[in-house]
């Protein structure tokens, strides 16, 4: 039996954040991603921990030299920063970055993936495809100001929630 | 050990438990939307995390003030397996609250003893058989706000790493002697069937004589086929 999940709490900061994994750097474009975590009321996320993971510029994942991944916990606010390089698409999909979130009240981890709105693969992106369309721009980082914009909502009706899933391996 | 059934289903706690008051408000409410998974969880950071000394993994002497944490010192090891057998090179990261309940973090409430020889965090990779060994000191139970009189019982929080997306686990060990398991809200999530695999097993081959209590606890990840699931359609 595989072992069960618990809440990663309010008070991981000081373990899981030493690393300084706040940033993935590479050979590429410079992005910066910006949003913040909101629960069912609209009211902010302070205690959430946000893991990227995501392919390098030509689309490859932890090649040479390019890790691929961040962790950020969110402020006061709910608010978080990604300064991240663009991904490559990978496999037929549009450029995506995977996204865990952990927080105080999640018994269990949530897995979403971010895409970017000016992504001319997303019309044809083959997990969007199987998102309801009603909720496809939950998972839409839009451009702004020169960054990227990208709220993560834990709780709320199909259109606003952000999509979550779980991933089938059989 | 349980036969290796079990999919997550059957064994993580629903997003939704309402006498765990914060899950009220940050559950989802929407379906998860079931999909294949992709080369993108078929990877993962973990063989690639940082760099990571042998003194990481011992909580009574890593606060770097010289001296040594207050408490009954104890060892916590076990094996990390997923599906395919044991996982070496897994990251395992720890962070636990003082003898007194304490956590080492501004904003922890608890008015518990801070030790300033105790930060209560630590790191390790598993070796070439899956196994991990931790030195730390057993956590005191603290109260917590979730409902009256609600202490959470003595418990170290796991991070791990597998060998992809899939293998990626947070959660807490806990202790078989502790009075407090059966009011704990968090653990009780679990479906009944799932808690006895969070919770350690004193391990006298583990004990060191004039030196410290074992703890035996292994971690059975996710892996590539861990899961069954009714066929994509």
């Amino acid at each position: 039996m595989i072992t069960s999940s618990q809440t990663v709490g309010p008070f991981f900061g000081p373990a899981i954040l030493r690393d300084g994994r706040v940033a993935i750097g590479g050979e590429g474009e410079s992005i910066r991603i910006e949003g913040r975590v909101l629960d069912g009321d609209g009211a902010p996320v302070p205690d959430a921990l946000l893991e990227f993971w995501q392919a390098d510029a030509r689309g490859r994942y932890a090649a040479e030299g390019f890790v691929g991944f961040a962790r950020v916990a969110t402020d006061d606010g709910g608010a978080y920063t990604l300064a991240t390089i663009r991904p490559g698409p990978v496999g037929g999909m549009a450029r995506h970055l995977a996204v865990t979130i952990f927080a105080r009240g999640l018994l269990s981890h949530l897995e979403t993936r971010l895409f970017f709105a000016d992504d001319p693969l997303v019309p044809a992106d083959p997990v969007l495809a199987r998102v309801p369309a009603n909720r496809r721009a939950t998972l839409l980082a839009r451009p702004e100001d020169g960054r990227y914009r990208w709220d993560v909502i834990l709780q709320g009706d199909a259109t606003r929630e952000t999509v979550f899933f779980r991933w089938l391996t059989s | 050990m349980m036969p290796a059934a079990g999919t997550e289903r059957d064994v993580f706690p629903p997003y939704l438990y309402e006498a765990y008051r914060s899950t009220i408000r940050r559950a989802p409410r929407q379906p998860l939307i079931e999909v294949m998974a992709t080369l993108t969880e078929h990877t993962g950071p973990g063989p690639t995390l940082s760099a990571i000394v042998p003194e990481d993994a011992d909580l009574t002497r890593n606060a770097g003030t010289g001296g040594e944490a207050i408490g009954q010192r104890i060892i916590v090891t076990g094996r990390v397996f997923d599906e395919a057998g044991p996982i070496a090179g897994a990251l395992i990261e720890v962070w636990q609250a003082n003898a007194s309940g304490r956590y080492w973090h501004c904003n922890d409430p608890w008015p518990g003893a801070l030790d300033p020889h105790f930060i209560g965090m630590g790191r390790c990779l598993t070796d070439r058989e899956g196994a991990y060994r931790f030195l730390t000191i057993r956590p005191g139970a603290y109260p917590w706000r979730n409902h009256p009189n609600a202490w959470r019982p003595a418990h170290i929080h796991f991070s791990l790493f597998g060998n992809n997306s899939r293998g990626r686990l947070v959660t807490q060990m806990y202790f078989p002697d502790d009075p407090l398991l059966p009011f704990d809200p968090i653990l009780s999530a679990v479906p009944e069937a799932a808690r006895p695999g969070l919770i350690a097993a004193y391990a006298h081959d583990v004990t060191e004589p004039e030196w410290a209590l074992g703890w035996r606890w292994d971690i059975h990840l996710r892996g590539a086929g861990a899961t069954q699931f009714e066929p994509p359609r």
